[in-house]
């Protein structure tokens, strides 16, 4: 680049004008089919754990028929469960809680392993020495196992579940966010920070967070799959979400009799749980496909 | 002796060379364009290059003129993103642009060769040197092995390394970054090329060290004939090793010229501005009380002691420029002034107070008084941050301002650094290099200063950037009174700046005062040998440094 002052170059001048946000609607414009697709799912998945209420034909819980495990009809589309309730209404309303759940897990989980991770990039020394060895011990014991270690403890209530898997999944997130941040932390960038006498805050939210968001943000929409699949497991394992709350990993374990009998309505919340992981992980791609290519 | 003389002499008698028959390389009206964003930017427009046997010529021109896509399109290269649009490329008869890719192979490495900028990341961290230098004969299957490396081993005699039979034997990490860039050349020459392109072979290198490589690299390439493109952004260096310059602006040739006849009369002002910073120079100031007094520094990394004993003092309104190599503590003497890096003994007094040693333990109107720039402004600056926020933080921090009055005075600054407003919500990834540089003054500037120290500021810039932010510096100190503490290794920014100077070598001051003083005769060891590496524009420089330093002082030895 010639560089003169005053001068301005004539070339894109109007995307320099405009900000972040109209160039990702610029970028979505412009992404392949399949991501639109897949946006077009997590819509629709977002619509139901919006709307739940207002789209299934019965209640959540709601006993509609006297004939358990009903086949599907016009009225019970997906038929009924083992104890006479539709199927198609749980669903919907399984994508809240599912969802619901997942979303909140997750970002607790980023909140607490990513502050934990920046923290340690920053102080080094001693901090990040004690942080990074509690996590390393929490990471050494099987994470389904702890899981199921700390539900029996303290109870399977959907707080109680939410805090263990944020917990749990927070190790992992500490591991990127640290690795991301190190190479941040050294940056002249941040050291004109501190010699500025900026405080722990700023330095976390302003200098250092937004230049590993990025990968941070791909992280959230693979971390949110592995929670929801985890809590999925725990559900079909009786550990997860209680009855009567409908959940996907739950409905699954409820109905799997049914599959040997050649009905295929357990394979539905399975396949509910299969299209919006596979969904997401191509929006993530995607996103770190344009993030990376803009910010060089 | 006689035959340096008689080769040197060589090297004059053969100018443009017209008379002996069809050019080695050729390339008439080369048109490349690069891609960014899905937009079309020229890079070269239509350039015409001969290239005879024999014969070395000089590519200059600033940063994004295009000199290193022409250097690779002589390799019959473009590089990924970019598109060779037209114009023709011939390399000994063989068109370069048409050929197949495996015809090109054949030829690179074996008869036409490589040098680039950075010679420690062009070797494999994990081979032998050896390995490395004889590989392009191992592939071309031009002599057997052993021969190749025999052949290496005198190159590395004729390059000067030292311990020529075994020095092949290390790994890169273990030689020097001087001694890589030589041993790199070796890498090139060792199949005995036609043509070999020098891609600022010299740029990262010491100007110490950059004596030694370039008197290396002109001396194997007298003895061998080889013709070499030489490309550089430093007029001084290229006259030293070419026969003919050209120079380029934006993808044209401006101008074409034998090296003597460019430096005597350049034609276009173009080539005029190429020496800009060496015009520059600063008036003496009159005497001030002192802002900075730095007494006794004594500081090291673990068992490395990098900094012994330093004493200097900045006066008010004066900037003291502090000279000397890589590894010298240039730099780690502005971290010790800025707070961030702890001393062992010594004291820093500011305006008549003794600073606490580390920044955590200072307070903020101390921080803010003394500001720090940056070398470079690629890091420096937060990439995720608008200009607007990068200068208001400061502003609310320091001064308190905020809301309209912390944007007008973001203006201000952007004005005082000869910026428009209009750069205010631009990301840095959107503006040139020198425009960074100015945002990282700009950014000093906002704290209200009593001190800048400029870490090395201008030496990532080209020379006309250089003298736009070394002329806004000055104006700035006139206007505002500032002190300045200015690391640099140039001694033509120390010229341009300075008001005193201070030399260090190995973490010892060897020399202070006053910037006339200190840089006339006589001179200490050291200055004497810093003195007479800074290429002059002048042809028989390096012939003249060669000269005097047979016998009487190396780098190398100059140990104690």
């Amino acid at each position: 680049m010639v560089e003169m002052p005053h001068t301005t170059e004539g070339s894109s001048r109007a995307e320099r004008t405009s900000g972040r946000r109209s160039r990702f609607s610029y970028a979505l414009r412009k992404a392949p089919l399949n991501v639109k697709l897949c946006f077009a799912v997590v819509a629709v998945y977002l619509f139901a754990v919006f709307f739940a209420g207002l789209i299934a034909p019965f209640g959540e819980s709601e006993l509609v028929s006297p004939e358990p495990f009903g086949p599907w009809n016009s009225v019970n589309l997906l038929g009924t469960d083992q104890l006479g309730r539709d199927v198609l209404s749980r669903l919907i309303y399984g994508a809240r809680n599912s969802i619901g759940i997942a979303v909140v897990t997750t970002a607790i989980a980023f909140l607490l392993g990513g502050t934990l991770g920046i923290i340690a990039a920053l102080f080094r020394g001693w901090v990040d020495q004690v942080v990074a060895r509690v996590i390393d011990v929490f990471m050494a014991i099987p994470q389904l196992i702890f899981a199921l270690m700390l539900l029996s403890i303290f109870g399977t209530s959907i707080q109680n579940l939410i805090i263990i898997i944020a917990v749990l999944d927070s190790t992992r997130v500490f591991r990127l966010a640290r690795a991301l941040a190190m190479n941040v932390a050294v940056t002249d960038y941040v050291e004109s920070a501190q010699l500025r006498g900026e405080n722990l805050l700023w330095l976390i939210a302003h200098e250092i967070l937004p230049n590993i968001r990025p990968i941070l943000v791909a992280e959230f929409g693979l971390r949110f799959c592995f929670v929801f699949l985890t809590i999925s497991s725990l559900s079909f394992l009786g550990l997860g979400v209680q009855p009567p709350t409908a959940d996907w990993g739950s409905m699954v374990r409820e109905n799997a009799s049914l599959i040997t009998f050649g009905d295929l309505t357990p394979l539905v919340p399975a396949t509910a749980i299969a299209v919006i992981t596979v969904a997401i992980n191509f929006i993530v791609d995607w996103y770190l496909q344009i993030s990376g290519a803009s910010n060089g | 002796m006689a035959e340096r003389m008689a080769t040197s002499l060589q090297r004059e008698s053969s100018p443009g060379g017209t008379e002996r028959g069809p050019a080695l390389l050729t390339i008439r009206n080369l048109v490349i364009n690069g891609l960014v964003d899905d937009t079309v930017v020229p890079i070269l427009r239509g350039i015409d290059l001969d290239v005879n046997r024999g014969e070395v010529v000089g590519l200059i021109g600033e940063s994004g003129a295009g000199k290193s896509t022409l250097g690779l399109a002589a390799l019959g290269i473009v590089n990924e993103g970019c598109i060779l649009v037209d114009g023709s490329i011939t390399f000994d008869g063989i068109d370069l642009r048409n050929s197949p890719e495996s015809a090109k192979r054949d030829l690179r490495g074996a008869r036409i060769a490589y040098v680039a900028q950075s010679a420690a990341a062009s070797f494999n961290p994990a081979h032998k040197l050896i390995d490395q230098v004889v590989e392009s004969a191992e592939i071309h299957k031009t002599e057997p092995r052993k021969r190749a490396v025999e052949k290496a081993i005198t190159l590395f005699g004729s390059l000067a390394l030292p311990d020529p039979t075994r020095i092949g034997e290390r790994y890169p990490h273990q030689v020097s970054g001087g001694q890589l860039q030589r041993l790199m050349t070796a890498m090139a020459m060792n199949c005995r090329p036609d043509l070999i392109i020098f891609d600022e072979p010299t740029t990262a290198l010491d100007v110490t060290t950059q004596v030694e490589v370039l008197t290396a690299i002109r001396n194997v390439v007298q003895k061998f004939g080889t013709a070499a493109i030489y490309i550089s952004h430093d007029l001084a260096l290229v006259s030293q090793m070419a026969h003919r310059i050209v120079v380029l602006k934006d993808g044209v040739k401006v101008e074409e010229a034998e090296t003597r006849r460019m430096l005597a009369a350049p034609e276009h002002p173009y080539t005029r501005t190429l020496w800009a910073v060496r015009s520059l120079e600063k008036p003496p100031a009159s005497a001030a009380p002192p802002i900075l007094d730095i007494r006794h520094i004594n500081a090291a990394y673990g068992q490395l002691r990098v900094l012994e004993d330093v004493s200097l003092t900045v006066q008010r309104g004066h900037t003291v420029a502090v000279v000397g190599e890589s590894g010298s503590g240039k730099t780690t003497l502005a971290r010790v002034v800025c707070g961030l890096m702890e001393v062992q003994q010594g004291e820093v007094v500011f305006d008549g107070t003794r600073l606490p040693p580390l920044r955590g333990a200072r307070n903020a109107d101390v921080l803010r008084r003394i500001q720090l720039v940056y070398q470079s402004a690629d890091t420096s600056l937060n990439p995720s941050h608008t200009v607007r926020k990068l200068l208001s933080r400061p502003l609310r921090l320091y001064c308190g301002l905020r809301g309209s009055a912390g944007n007008r005075r973001a203006n201000e600054l952007l004005d005082m650094i000869e910026l428009s407003g209009a750069y205010i919500d631009r990301y840095p990834s959107e503006l040139s290099g020198g425009q960074k540089q100015r945002i990282s003054i700009a950014r000093a500037l906002a704290a209200n200063p009593d001190l800048i120290v400029c870490d090395e500021v201008t030496s990532s810039l080209d020379q006309v950037v250089q003298e736009g932010i070394l002329k806004l510096l000055m104006s700035l100190q006139k206007e505002l009174s500032i002190s300045y503490l200015f690391i640099t290794h140039d001694l033509a920014t120390v010229n341009a700046i300075a008001d005193e100077v201070a030399v260090m070598h190995r973490g010892r001051v060897v020399r202070v005062g006053e910037k006339n003083t200190v840089l006339s005769p006589p001179f200490d060891g050291y200055t004497q040998l810093l003195m007479s590496s800074v290429p002059q524009m002048n042809p028989d420089w390096l012939d003249g440094v060669i000269q005097n330093r047979v016998g009487v002082i190396t780098p190398a030895r100059f140990a104690k």
